[in-house]
């Protein structure tokens, strides 16, 4: 009942306050469009290569969409860099090829270097294949030829035994004749496998993409994580300042002037503003499905479960840190200390190949778990039995803030 | 005994190095209206807070309605005004009103009735409807002074209850007091205005978080031999600070 009350004075609050709302609901969809429009074309920058006296076959493989050739003349790297701002020049002097960086863009130092490199082994690979065609002709007549001398001896043998055995029948020595038959069994044998292993010899390889497929980009694999980070970071930013709000203005003391557990404030904020945060969630995972195309492989309600009581998280964290702040401006600052770290241990570094020290860390931000339950629920397709333990280690910070929240409100009332 | 609302013996608090409440006793029984008054910084709110239980006391004890203090039940027993509106800015005065009567379980059918009845005494029922950010400083503490109404206590705790409000007003709200009072209702009403100490029942003095001086206004006058309760102020006052001097 009195829990329902402040539900109700949360609900109306918020509606009331248009910009808060706004900004709950419309800033996270603006900056996943920003995000989807950045991340989504990230392989059209394309570096310019000024090439000088270098074999074709060498600037076949290096000419790929990202990188395009240029021929020039001369052999100063670092003239014809500057006067034609390339990103790079590529000389060759007999066998050394010597490749001159702009490196005012590192992006494009790297396009060209990953071009160069896999070029060059594909160079060595098509040599090698070469090499390799020829020594198979070679292996094959030798096969051929093997082949031809086995079964002439195969059949040398065959008739042998035929004739053996046909003498032992004749004189009624039927073991003789058995074990005889055994071995004639064995040498036709012996020749169908060679005959097998001499046809195993190209292999092709054909790539399968078990999850996404070849174009998945930067934006399909970190949205979920980001999908966790906005609702954490705006539940969180909205609770605290809101809770903040209700202690300078003497609200929150003037509640507990009434008979009000300590429990049903709290209860009543996590209704009141998790309600909000379900609206938040619901809207942006459907707004990136639906146009961002994003393929979901697993449960949206696991989806929505996740974000919610990541959500539930945030909320009781902002007014766990809203009691150490005095105003907003304080609440604020919290924000670099508390919720943008989390962001890198959300799963856009592996935390796997991370210092143990960076590891340990990774283990006490709950946006580590939620968003390693997101992006498996998007983009794995796991189920609540593979995300059951973050849920549950979720659930757990949910309740440990509580508890504290309850018993900090005791410096406002012991009661 | 049943009947004394309020029994605070030897209450004392201090901040930092500062003794802010020394060994207050204050007895409040039913169908009375206490007065405290004091200059700026005596500690009236922190006593009033300390009743409240609201405020760690460092010793004594507090009892409201025969129960030890502080306790959680007892409060919706107390109507309470802050020194500071503390209201809802975004909500309308009737909504802050129901938050505060459901927070206080007050039914339904009364809660309405009570509406009219607290908007009316502090005479708001024209802008029920008008949210508190638009209000002005008056209309807020005049709310908050319904606010403290709204369930119908047996015992009002009003920190300077008439800041800011019109002497009209403030003449009808006095009315409605000690009409309340004749039901058998306390009050504890802190102020600065004398003619208000005046039409106390029973007085205390503050100073320095000492009770300096108590009793009846006419009795307090009679024993500092002076004509007003603002003589009795200034005088006790004179003595404390003589009396600091010479110890
Ligand atoms: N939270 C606090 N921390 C430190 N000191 C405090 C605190 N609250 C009050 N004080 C000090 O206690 C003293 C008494 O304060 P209190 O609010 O009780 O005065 P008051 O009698 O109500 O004054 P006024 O008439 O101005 O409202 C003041 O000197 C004040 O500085
Ligand atoms: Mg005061």
């Amino acid at each position: 009942m009195r829990t329902m009350a402040i539900v109700k004075r949360v609900f109306k609050q918020m509606l009331r306050d248009k910009r808060t709302l706004a900004l709950m609901f419309l800033a996270p969809l603006l900056i996943m469009t920003l995000m989807y429009f950045l991340f989504q074309n990230n392989t059209t920058q394309v570096a310019s290569l000024g090439v000088h006296h270098v074999d074709q076959s060498v600037v076949n493989v290096i000419d790929t969409k990202n990188v395009t050739i240029h021929h020039y003349d001369s052999s100063q790297a670092r003239k014809m860099i500057k006067q034609h701002d390339l990103d790079g020049y590529l000389t060759q002097k007999n066998g050394q090829l010597t490749i001159t960086y702009s490196n005012s863009d590192p992006t494009s130092t790297s396009l060209i270097k990953a071009s160069l490199q896999s070029g060059l082994v594909k160079l060595k690979m098509k040599t090698l294949v070469t090499v390799t065609k020829k020594q198979r002709a070679a292996l094959e007549s030798q096969q051929a030829a093997l082949k031809k001398l086995t079964a002439a001896q195969t059949q040398a043998t065959v008739t042998k035994l035929k004739t053996a055995i046909a003498q032992a029948q004749a004189r009624g020595d039927q073991a003789t004749a058995e074990k005889l038959q055994k071995q004639l069994k064995q040498a036709t044998a012996t020749t169908s496998s060679s005959t097998q292993s001499a046809k195993a010899t190209s292999y092709t390889t054909k790539s399968h993409y078990i999850y996404g497929s070849s174009d998945s980009t930067f934006f399909e694999n970190f949205s979920p994580a980001f999908l966790g980070f906005f609702v954490f970071f705006f539940v969180f930013l909205i609770s605290g300042v809101s809770l903040l709000n209700e202690r300078t203005t003497g609200t929150l003391s003037r509640l507990l002037a009434t008979p009000i557990r300590r429990s049903e404030i709290i209860m009543g904020y996590l209704i009141g503003y998790g309600g909000f945060a379900i609206v938040q969630t619901v809207l942006t995972v459907v707004f990136t499905i639906v146009v961002f195309k994003i393929h979901l492989v697993g449960s949206i309600w696991l989806v929505f479960l996740t974000n919610l009581l990541l959500a539930l998280v945030a909320l009781t964290l902002g007014i766990f840190i809203s009691t150490f702040t005095n105003s907003e401006f304080q609440m604020i600052q919290f924000i670099p200390l508390i919720v943008v770290p989390q962001i890198f241990f959300a799963g856009l570094v592996p935390v796997d190949g991370m210092a143990s020290w960076l590891q340990a860390i990774a283990h006490i931000m709950p946006l580590y778990y939620g968003a390693n339950a997101l992006t498996a629920v998007v983009t794995k397709g796991a189920g609540l039995g593979d995300i059951g333990v973050n849920l549950l280690i979720l659930v757990g910070f949910m309740v440990v803030l509580t508890m504290l929240n309850i018993v900090g409100m005791k410096r406002y009332r012991k009661v | 005994m049943a009947t004394d609302y309020v029994i605070a013996k030897q209450v004392s608090k201090h901040f930092g190095h500062q003794q802010v409440l020394n060994q207050i006793d204050l007895t409040l029984p039913a169908g009375m209206i206490y007065g405290l008054i004091g200059p700026s910084g005596a500690g009236k709110t922190t006593l009033i807070k300390s009743i409240l239980g609201m405020e760690v006391v460092d010793s004594g004890t507090v009892k409201v309605m025969d129960t030890v203090m502080p306790n959680r039940a007892v409060m919706a027993q107390v109507g309470y005004m802050a020194q500071s509106d503390a209201l809802y800015e975004t909500l309308t005065a009737r909504e802050n009103l129901t938050l505060f009567g459901q927070l206080l379980s007050v039914p339904k059918i009364k809660l309405a009735q009570m509406i009219d009845y607290a908007a009316g005494l502090v005479d708001l029922t024209s802008q029920l409807d008008k949210r508190v950010s638009g209000y002005s400083g008056g209309m807020k503490r005049r709310l908050s002074l319904a606010i403290a109404l709204i369930q119908d206590p047996q015992l009002l705790i009003l920190d300077e209850p008439t800041v800011g409000i019109d002497p009209e007003l403030r003449q009808q709200i006095w009315t409605e007091l000690n009409k309340l009072k004749d039901t058998g209702k306390s009050m504890l009403v802190t102020t600065h205005v004398m003619d208000e100490a005046e039409r106390c029942d029973y007085l205390m003095l503050i100073r320095h978080g000492i009770a300096l001086a108590e009793g009846t206004p006419a009795a307090l006058k009679q024993q500092y031999a002076v004509d007003t309760i603002e003589q009795v102020f200034m005088k006790a006052g004179r003595m404390q600070d003589a009396n600091d001097g010479n110890s």
